[in-house]
Parts: C-alpha cells; sequence; structure tokens
C-alpha cells in the first residue's frame, strides 16, 4: 500500500475530501478520476462532513501484514451527515460501545507504517463522537 | 520582550488521548511502594497516535475557535521531543492535514519541555513584526520513560495549540501583555542520538534546573511589566510532577487557587512541550475577560518562557466552540500495564 499513489492522494485521505460530479450530484470517497455513471472527468474536489452515523461494521482479528499490530480492530460503513457512504477504520472504540446507530467524527490517524525504518503513512478514521452531536 | 504591533491570541485548543494508566498499576510492575508515587495517573497514546496526529486534533479545535480558514495561517510550528521522524518535519504534516499548505513557514522545534512555549514565541514574533497575519503554535508530545524509571510514572501525552494574529483583526482571545525567556547550559536531562529514553542527573533535576529557570523567568517577566502575583488571577507552570509546579508557585508568591485550574499533572502526567500549554488552555476555559494570567514553561538543557496575558472579550463566544481541556480529561478509559506496553510498542523495544 505504501506507493506514489498514496502521496498522490494524502489531501483527500488527511482531510476528507471528495471528487463530486455536478451532472448526477453524487460524491466520490475515496475520490474517482471519473464519474462512473456519467463518465464526467471534471469533478470538483469537496469537503466532507466529518459527523455521521455507524451503519454497520466488523471486527478484524486477522489483517494483512501492514496493520498487524492494530488487531483486534474495527471497520465500519459510515453514513455521513450529506448522505455520502464511506468505508473507514474506527479508532478509540471498544466492543460495548459498538453498535449500529452510534455517531462517530473523523480523526486523523496513523494508519500504517513500512516498519521501523520506512515512512508512516496518515490517514482518516472515525471515532464515537466525544459529545452528542 | 514586547512587539512592535501588540499580538493576541485568537484561538486555542487542547488534545488529551483517551485512555490512562494509573500511576498503582505502574508500581505494581516494578514491585513500588504506593506511597510516594508523584501523580494519581498519566494518559496513554493509542498505538495509531502520535506527535502529528494529537497536534493536529489540538490545532483543530484552536482553528474552530479562531474562526480563521486555514490558508491565513503563515506559519506552524510544532515544539516537541518526540517528532515523528529524526529528519523529516512533523510539521509539514500537521499543516497538510489541516489545510495550510502549501504557503506557510512549518518547522518543529525542539527544547525539551519548553519546546511549545519557544514556538508561540516565534509565532508572536512572526506575527507582531507584521511579516504574516496568522501563526498556529503547537506543543505536542509523547513522553518516554525507560520501563522502570522513575519517569515511566509521569511520562505522558497531549498537545495544545494557539492560534496568534496582531491584536483587533480576529476576536481576540487573550492578549499578549509581555514575555520573557531565560535560559542557560545545564546538564539535568537528555537524549543521545539514536536513543530511545532519556537520561536524568537527579543533582541537576531540581533546584539548578526546573527552580531556578521558572523562577528567574517569572520574576524578571514582573519586574519588566511592574506587576507582582497578586495582580496576576491565574498563573500556569511547567509540570514535571504534582510537587514542582505547587512549590515554585508559593515560593513565588502565587496562591493554590490561581494554580488550581492549570494544575493538570496530578491527572494526565507530563505531557512535555504541551504540559504548561495545556495548563493554558485548562484555565481559558473557565477564564473571564479581564483576567491576566501568567504562564512559565520550562525546559530541560534548560531555560523557561514566561508569559503575561489579559483574557479578551471574544473569550465568552469563543470558548464552546470546541472541545474544553477537561472535556478530554474527564473522558477517559484505564489499561492495565499489559495494554499499555501494547499502545506504547514497549514488548519489542
Ligand atoms: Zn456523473
Amino acid at each position: 500500500m505504501g506507493s506514489p499513489s498514496y502521496w498522490r492522494e494524502k489531501v483527500y485521505r488527511y482531510r476528507l475530501i471528495a471528487k463530486y460530479c455536478e451532472n448526477c450530484n453524487k460524491k466520490y470517497y475515496p475520490p474517482k478520476l471519473a464519474c462512473p455513471i456519467c463518465g464526467n472527468k471534471e469533478l470538483k474536489e469537496v469537503q466532507l462532513p466529518r459527523i455521521g452515523t455507524l451503519i454497520t461494521y466488523t471486527w478484524v482479528t486477522q489483517p494483512t501484514k501492514d496493520f498487524a499490530t492494530q488487531a483486534p480492530y474495527v471497520v465500519g460503513l459510515i453514513k455521513l451527515d450529506d448522505g455520502t457512504l464511506i468505508v473507514s477504520q474506527l479508532t478509540d472504540v471498544e466492543i460495548e460501545e459498538l453498535k449500529d446507530g452510534i455517531r462517530v467524527e473523523a480523526v486523523f490517524r496513523r494508519m500504517f507504517e513500512e516498519g521501523d525504518s520506512g515512512l508512516i503513512y496518515y490517514g482518516t478514521k472515525f471515532r464515537p463522537c466525544l459529545f452528542s452531536k | 520582550m514586547k512587539t512592535f504591533y501588540t499580538v493576541s491570541i485568537i484561538g486555542y485548543g487542547a488534545y488529551v488521548p483517551l485512555r490512562r494508566i494509573k500511576a498503582i498499576e505502574i508500581a505494581r510492575i516494578w514491585g513500588k511502594s504506593e506511597k510516594v508515587l508523584p501523580l494519581e495517573e498519566k494518559s496513554v497514546a493509542a498505538l495509531d497516535e502520535d506527535t502529528a496526529t494529537m497536534a493536529v486534533e489540538a490545532a483543530y479545535n484552536a482553528i474552530l475557535r479562531a474562526k480563521i480558514q486555514p490558508n491565513e495561517i503563515g506559519a506552524v510550528f510544532v515544539g516537541t521531543e518526540s517528532k515523528i521522524y529524526t529528519v523529516k518535519p512533523t510539521a509539514t504534516v500537521v499543516a497538510e492535514a489541516l489545510g495550510i499548505t502549501p504557503t506557510t513557514l512549518a518547522s518543529d522545534y525542539e527544547f525539551a519541555c519548553k519546546a511549545g512555549t519557544e514556538a508561540t514565541q516565534t509565532c508572536i514574533g512572526l506575527v507582531g513584526s507584521g511579516m504574516i497575519k496568522a501563526a498556529l503554535a503547537i506543543g505536542s508530545d509523547i513522553a518516554r520513560g525507560r520501563p522502570g524509571d522513575e519517569l515511566e510514572y509521569t511520562a505522558g501525552a497531549g498537545a495544545a495549540a494557539l492560534i496568534l494574529a496582531r491584536s483587533g483583526i480576529y476576536e481576540d482571545v487573550a492578549e499578549i501583555e509581555g514575555t520573557y525567556s531565560f535560559v542557560t547550559d545545564t546538564p539535568d536531562f537528555w537524549r543521545r542520538e539514536g536513543q530511545i529514553y532519556p537520561m536524568h542527573y537527579y543533582r541537576f533535576t531540581g533546584e539548578p534546573a526546573y527552580f531556578y529557570h521558572s523562577r528567574e523567568a517569572a520574576l524578571r517577566l514582573m519586574n519588566e511589566l511592574g506587576l507582582k502575583p497578586s495582580d496576576f488571577k491565574y498563573a500556569v507552570f511547567h509540570q514535571p510532577n504534582s510537587k514542582f509546579p505547587q512549590e515554585v508557585a508559593k515560593s513565588l508568591g502565587f496562591t493554590a487557587e490561581q494554580i488550581k485550574p492549570g494544575l493538570l499533572v496530578p491527572l494526565i502526567g507530563n505531557s512535555y512541550a504541551a504540559s504548561s500549554l495545556l495548563g493554558l488552555t485548562a484555565t481559558l476555559d473557565i477564564a473571564k475577560p479581564g483576567d491576566r494570567i501568567l504562564i512559565t514553561s520550562f525546559g530541560s538543557g534548560a531555560g523557561s518562557d514566561a508569559m503575561s496575558i489579559i483574557v479578551k472579550d471574544g473569550i465568552e463566544s469563543k470558548r464552546d466552540l470546541a472541545p474544553k481541556t477537561m472535556d478530554y480529561i474527564t473522558r477517559r478509559r484505564y489499561v492495565d500495564y499489559a495494554l499499555y506496553a501494547k499502545h506504547r510498542s514497549k514488548y519489542n523495544k
């Protein structure tokens, strides 16, 4: 996963910025080069809301090598407050507080690192909202 | 020190990680007496947190309060002694994550626990000279203590951020009345290249380092401004343990009441470069317009920055725009030593 493409996409990953197709009124995250519905290549960058609702989730206990030390962790399907659906890792969450429908908010966290001497990769994860939102 | 233009804090933000370990849990592992512990509990950063991620959340809160567009910020300085890379700035990651890039100064400041106030001093100078419009100063640290060492009980984690701008342009939270910096070459604490944990010289730790520099910076600042302890509503000192800040405050003539809102070390440990700045953010959370606050940092090696600030009307409308320092501190989850070791990667270091 550690590749030049990650660095090209860092703004989207760091700041939760999506691509938006004006023809179809649809947002894509992760961003796409062209709209899969109408083929529009002039997609606009838009800021996604940083708060949403957890639709469903899964526990990952057998992760790939990059994420091995983080196990067990949670990956969730989240409906952001503008309706955009995104898949994201959750953080700072315990199994007892996990249920469908909880409110979650975006945070900037470490995603993985290339061993002890390689680069550190950052991105957006979600955690249960600090306060009711 | 004074600036050409008057400078104010227009936004501030805090961040303290969710997890805590109690000092008695650390004492259990090493068979130490529970009676002599330097604090109650300390904050523990998660595996996916580091100096950059904590800095981003604190700065994000500061931006919310400043009501500023990130691209109006012309400098991002991260004070830390736990840089994410030995070579490659933490500040560029932070600036990118916040949308401040590309037209900005960005760099990491290193001066043990006073790196955050050192970053603040530079920001004050840059906006006070009219060189840039607004500047972001951050103190962020995940402190390290060798397993079993006395520092393991106190080495905490946290971040605090201030946004500075010329007074009267944005809504001011607090005006900088004056600052003072006092440094000498003192061998109280150090870490050599390639070493994971720092070393310290006990005989230099207390009086010749912490007390001497904190006292001199605070006294000289008050002398320069013609102020005495009773002119301040609140005071914040660097917090390496529970005892030192209370002792230095008392020796200078400050009361327990004056330092109470900013005394966070019993609950989160020593967050190094964030320590005195978090004390300031917690104090701003409860301060009223007109209150004067003294903040005095201390960094090993050694030196202190002292600042006098006067709270402005903007505090009332801005403090609720982001989570407060105590909101982060009261939100907590306890971990045992095993989980603490996992989160801080102690098992392979
Ligand atoms: Zn389309």
